[in-house]
């Protein structure tokens, strides 16, 4: 009786709130050891490309190497910035730095090693990709890669510009 | 529990904070969430030794919901586990609520009180975390306070017990947890400072458990068991241009538990990391060791029960199906010392080797024994146990791990990938299977092919082949997977023990899948055998049974 109670409430509130979901602030260290709050880093008035992923991920390798190709256009065009956030735990995260480099991406890359940010954005597995409007609201999110999602994403980025 | 819920559903929604001042007077807040169900059916499959449970079906569900307003944020996750799938541990049983926080956060001062994870350093003196699709959850339920007076110097102090166990609801273990944490960032300090190229950063934690203990009996000796038991560490992180250290130390006072035996000899522990990394170039070394340091908020517990420490494994975790699941390797927690050494580059574009886009090449050599002891005699033994004599290698191999990765995008819609590896493994000191006691000596090659066929349509390839004389011999594996961007896809795995030396082994694990996603909601429909075997998420594994049958997935987040 009490439980019904509860799952009542609960669906009462969650029918009351926003549901529109921005991008929390938690501290993480960059690969180069500043410490950066994820808060700041969105609705500065562009587009940000968040995208989570891991070194022992091969189509989180795939999407943001991919992206690589479009990233200096998706710039260009819509002001849009990368943001890969590896979530990466004490075994391979010292992997990160070397790997970026070696593949040459120029994304800012976050350490998130105990998944403090992507609990907080409540990410279930590798890849999960947002897209952040120019307010700081997430306005598409994708929880896989396949060859191709580009597109979808650079649609996505299109009609932010209307 | 009921009452915190009823709390923070009724109350929370309604409060103003005084620093919202700046937001609308509609601001009620807002709400996220996920969830994630993974059912399965069982068929009997006595060639493989796929079993049926009496319930027929496994269910593993849970749900998380955030709220957040301003600085104020509240979340649960509801569980269910009915019955856990086959090799679930059976630490997940029931169905109820699991974990339940609330937390204030600001620029200065973070509280948060229910349950939390979090880490010091790297993890080697505390680390509470979460891997749910292995059933490893070892969140802490207490207070956490985070203080951070100037930007540059973060304080966190903890007061709590640890999760422990699940049936029809949360169970923490028996020991309370006290710790303390502080990390200066020195180029913080200064303003002028903070520009430089080197970049300091010092760290130190304090991690004590506080168990109810009476004696024990050892032989003709009568012990007093420590009802505290502290560790401690202190670690440096340093970055110069292209270079990075990163170095920790951790020791801990006697602690007799299950995992050493109940010996009162001290622990110890380090990692030290040195990297350097330029355009299209990076290197890494690691180097580890590990001696005594399993720490348990209960001392009696044992394997993924209740850790409060994480040794992280010095291999690195594999990608392909054959190299990281048959033998995956673990840190042999009594004590093992290892390094990894890795090369990364990338042959530049436009070179023989590099071609229109460049090749990338990765080397990774990684090796582990355990300690250099010698054991001690008489009382001594019994007490301390033994000795470690250097910092170097024993002479029991644990493991060996050369590989090599090459990659190369042969056009706009043609990539490639070879991998190759060699493995010593020995399935003594970690056992991945009771097929075979001793070292695994096995070679691995994989080949991978991306085609991508038009905008949206894509086909993923992987031949894999094991070869070894040890244990379940050699094994191939092809798996298609067809992508049709951005809703769809459809795979088959075919996993062949075609070298197994019973001939009635000699099996193919046929496994297809088919897969809609929808932004951030995804279902999966699998059917078909997964052979038993260890099944690993981010580096940690677990054993799972053979099984037989369907298999349906949904994850959603919002």
């Amino acid at each position: 009786m009490k439980k019904h109670f509860i799952l009542t409430l609960s669906l009462a509130i969650v029918s009351l709130v926003a549901f529109a979901q921005g991008v929390p602030s938690v501290k993480l260290k960059s690969t180069e050891g500043k410490t950066v709050d994820t808060a700041t880093l969105v609705g500065k008035g562009k587009p940000v490309i968040i995208s989570f992923w891991a070194t022992w991920c091969s189509p989180c390798k795939r999407e943001l190497n991919n992206y690589l190709e479009h990233a200096e256009d998706w710039k260009d065009e819509f002001g849009a910035e990368i943001i890969a956030v590896s979530i990466d735990d004490q075994r391979t995260v010292t992997r990160v730095a070397p790997y970026v480099n070696s593949v040459e991406w120029e994304y800012l890359v976050l350490l998130d090693s105990n998944k403090d940010l992507a609990r907080a954005m409540q990410v279930i597995n590798v890849p999960h990709t947002f897209l952040v409007d120019a307010s700081g609201k997430i306005v598409w999110q994708n929880n896989n890669y396949s060859d191709g999602d580009e597109e979808e994403l650079y649609d996505q980025l299109k009609k932010l510009k209307k | 529990m009921k009452r915190l819920a009823f709390i923070l559903g009724v109350v929370v929604p309604f409060l103003s904070f005084g620093q919202q001042s700046d937001s609308t007077k509609t601001d009620i807040g807002s709400i996220t969430g996920n969830f994630s169900i993974i059912w399965q059916s069982y068929s009997e499959d006595s060639l493989i030794g796929a079993q049926v449970p009496p319930e027929k079906t496994g269910f593993n569900a849970w749900g998380n919901l955030i709220y957040t307003k301003g600085k104020f944020s509240a979340g649960m996750r509801y569980e269910s586990y009915l019955n856990p799938l086959l090799g679930y541990p059976g630490r997940f049983k029931g169905t109820g609520i699991g974990y339940r926080f609330a937390r204030y956060s600001d620029k200065q001062f973070d509280i948060t009180i229910g349950n939390f994870y979090d880490q010091f350093g790297s993890g080697l003196i505390f680390r509470s975390f979460e891997e749910r699709y292995l059933g490893i959850d070892n969140a802490i339920d207490g207070f956490r306070v985070v203080l951070t007076p100037i930007d540059a110097v973060r304080i966190k102090g903890i007061y709590g017990k640890q999760r422990l166990d699940f049936d029809d609801g949360l169970i923490n273990g028996d020991g309370i947890l006290r710790a303390v944490d502080a990390e200066i960032n020195l180029n913080g300090l200064k303003e002028k400072w903070g520009e430089k190229d080197l970049q300091v950063t010092l760290g130190g934690s304090f991690v004590s458990r506080y168990q109810a203990a009476s004696q024990i009996e050892k032989d003709t000796l009568v012990l007093e068991v420590p009802n505290n038991v502290g560790s401690y560490a202190a670690r440096l992180n340093v970055f110069y241009k292209g270079w990075t250290f990163l170095g920790e130390y951790v020791g801990k006072i006697n602690d007799p538990n299950a995992d050493n035996g109940y010996i009162y000899k001290p622990g110890q522990g380090f990692i030290a990391n040195i990297a350097y990394t330029q355009k299209g170039f990076g290197f890494n070394l690691q180097g580890k060791l590990v001696d005594n340091l399993s720490f348990r908020s209960d001392r009696n517990l044992l394997l993924f029960d209740a850790p409060v420490n994480f040794m992280p494994s010095i291999t690195k975790v594999h990608t392909y199906n054959l190299a990281a699941t048959l033998y995956p390797y673990a840190t042999v927690i009594d004590g093992e010392v290892g390094f990894n050494a890795e090369m990364f580059y990338k042959i530049p574009k436009d070179t023989p080797l590099g071609g229109k886009y460049g090749t990338n090449l990765t080397v990774n050599f990684a090796a582990a024994n355990n300690i250099d002891t010698t054991g001690l005699s008489g009382i001594d033994r019994i007490i301390d146990g033994y000795q470690r004599n250097s910092f170097g290698f024993g002479d029991s191999k644990f493991v060996r791990d050369f590989n090599v990765e090459v990659s190369k995008k042969f056009s706009k819609n043609f990539k490639a990938k070879y991998t190759y590896y060699y493995l010593e493994f020995n399935t003594l000191t970690t056992p991945v299977t009771t097929d075979f006691k001793g070292i695994v000596y096995a070679d691995i090659h994989v080949l991978e092919f991306a085609n991508k066929l038009s905008t949206h349509h894509s086909l993923r390839t992987e031949l894999q082949a094991l070869t070894t004389k040890q244990d379940k011999g050699d094994w191939a594996t092809v798996l298609v997977e067809y992508s049709y961007s951005p809703h769809w896809f459809v795979s088959v795995m075919d996993q062949y023990n075609y070298g197994n030396p019973i001939n009635d082994r000699r099996v193919h694990y046929l496994f297809g899948t088919l897969g809609y996603i929808n932004g951030a909601n995804r279902i999966a429909i699998g059917y078909g055998k997964r052979r038993e075997g260890i099944f690993c998420v981010g580096g940690v594994c677990r054993a799972v049974p053979a099984s037989n049958g369907f298999e349906i997935t949904i994850t959603s987040s919002f």
